[in-house]
């Protein structure tokens, strides 16, 4: 038994080392790979549409989906920099700007279908909802915020904008992760299960940083 | 997508039957044969025709969604809170014996089985559901009107509203493990409503049994009301002196009330009810139609609630 923890700690320090020496061709190929990925998701929708496999509702089933993957692509966003500092692979952070275009790219196509296809292009019906419904209100808000993070995703937005100011900017999105996890939590009717999940994700994600700030102030 | 009123179908939109027909039986049948060889067993379907069903007056001309539309996406929370899972998971419902007591303020108090529930004269009764979730569905339903239920048992003076109580088997019910609503789910209606010629006792769909997903044996059906309103699986209904509380009231009372009229002018707190996705119609995506006040239903119910402010009492 004792011989485990030894292991670990020798697999782990394997894995970091090999993890923190890969070149910069290995990290463009995991790159080009979750960028294809990351489509999956859309193409399995575009599929089902056509198919007519998303059962008796296609556009709940659409809207939910494309929200889903919003919220998850906004927590993997956050899990960068955790998951770098935990195992010493700096590379990660050269994927993190494609997971937080990804998160906009779908929460744009959950608007476009809530606006669309769920609302019927209501032009009345849309802005009272968004004024009316808190639980739209917030993801209205949330989508809003995250637009001007995507149009400042550019190296050249960065450098125009300074090191800090942009940071500044990019931190938004603890708020964006977190009126995104209430958009769905006051969305569902009574089995906050879902929701909840993503609550923890979120807690866990955004605890990590609190704890590291702590620990360096201290 | 613009919007249009339910009644707008182009001609070059509807489908002839025939074909429309022979496309469902299609798509029946391949499904069937797919679950077949992949050794799946299908959605929990009853087997068993209702003989001697009567056409109704009262059903609608729109077109009835498809048999697997209707059975496989059902808010049973005793089953689970996701639509597509009682279809699979209700299966194991335990429909025989079943008997509904009827009891409360009555002349004659007493027990039906489900047979003799089965022996009254049965209707096809198309109808619209509309959902409080936004969505809505045309549905061919079997069963009587439950005056006639009523009629044997005689209410007293005393009998202003009429409670519906269903079934409750936690061991074969995964949802209720937990406490989502107050379980055994508990519907209610005013005297007057529940003997309404529109309110239904169904026992069946599309000319068989219902399927357990759908509420078998017996349930409730209250066309221009929302859909949870439409009690499932009842074992138990009783005529009250006072008004229920409804199990979605307990639930959220500021957001469901006890009549639970459809109006597309008193908007669900989180939602507004102007519009509905009608579903089944064979399309890439729903149409968004715009609801109407009492589904469709007011020339016949709007009547029981004259001078009532129905914001106040939604």
């Amino acid at each position: 038994m004792a011989e485990v923890p030894a292991a670990a700690r020798g697999a782990r320090q394997a894995t970091q080392a090999a993890g923190a020496r890969l070149s910069s061709r290995s990290v463009g190929r995991i790159k080009a790979l979750l960028f294809v990925l990351a489509l999956a998701p859309l193409a399995r929708l575009v599929a089902g549409v056509l198919m007519r496999s998303l059962g008796t509702n296609p556009t709940e089933f659409v809207l939910r989906t494309l929200g889903d993957w919003t919220l998850i692509f906004l927590c993997i966003t956050l899990a960068v920099t955790p998951l770098r500092k935990l195992t010493g692979w700096n590379w990660l952070l050269r994927l993190r700007r494609m997971f937080g275009l990804y998160a906009f790219f779908y929460v744009v196509m959950h608007f476009t279908t809530y606006v669309v296809l769920d609302r019927g292009l209501d032009v009345v019906a849309i802005p009272r909802d968004i004024l009316k419904r808190p639980f739209i209100t917030v993801g209205f808000t949330c989508f809003v915020l995250m637009i001007p993070l995507a149009a400042t995703s550019t190296n050249a937005m960065v450098r125009r904008l300074g090191a800090e100011r942009w940071q500044a900017l990019h931190r938004f999105v603890y708020f964006i992760a977190i009126g995104g996890v209430v958009h769905f939590w006051w969305l569902v009717k009574r089995d906050i299960t879902q929701p909840a999940i993503y609550a923890l994700v979120l807690a866990a994600l955004l605890g990590y940083r609190l704890l590291a700030a702590a620990r360096a102030r201290s | 997508m613009p919007i249009k009123p339910s009644g707008d179908v182009r001609p070059s939109e509807i489908t002839p039957k025939e074909i429309y027909l022979r496309r469902r039986e299609f798509i029946r049948a391949a499904g069937a044969l797919a679950l077949t060889a992949a050794g799946v067993r299908g959605p929990a379907l009853a087997e068993g025709k209702i003989p001697g069903i009567r056409k109704s007056r009262y059903s609608t001309s729109e077109q009835p969604a498809s048999l697997k539309e209707i059975t496989t996406y059902n808010n049973y929370y005793e089953f689970d809170t996701d639509k597509y899972s009682p279809a699979q998971l209700a299966g194991r419902l335990k429909t025989r014996p079943w008997s509904v007591s009827v009891e409360g303020e009555v002349k004659r108090p007493r027990t039906f089985g489900i047979e003799e529930l089965l022996k009254f004269p049965q209707e096809e009764r198309i109808y619209r559901l509309r959902c409080v979730e936004g969505w809505s569905l045309v549905i061919p339903w079997v069963g009587f009107e439950f005056n006639q239920l009523a009629r044997q048992v005689e209410p007293t003076g005393k009998a202003k509203f009429v409670e519906f109580v269903t079934a409750l088997q936690p061991e074969n019910m995964p949802g209720v493990r937990l406490p989502v609503l107050e379980w055994p789910y508990l519907e209610g209606l005013r005297i007057d409503e529940a003997m309404h010629p529109l309110t239904l006792l169904a026992v069946g769909l599309y000319g068989e049994n219902l399927p357990a997903q759908n509420g078998a044996p017996v349930r409730l059906v209250v066309p221009w009301k929302y859909g949870f309103k439409s009690a499932k699986s009842l074992v138990r209904i009783r005529f009250v002196e006072k008004q229920p509380r409804i199990a979605w009231e307990k639930a959220a009372s500021h957001e469901y009330g006890f009549y639970s009229n459809v109006n597309p002018e008193v908007d669900h707190p989180r939602w507004s009810q102007v519009t509905e996705k009608r579903l089944g119609e064979d399309r890439f995506f729903p149409r968004v139609i715009r609801t109407q006040m009492f589904n469709g239903y007011g020339d016949q119910v709007a009547g029981m609630y004259a001078g009532m402010d129905l914001k106040k009492f939604f």
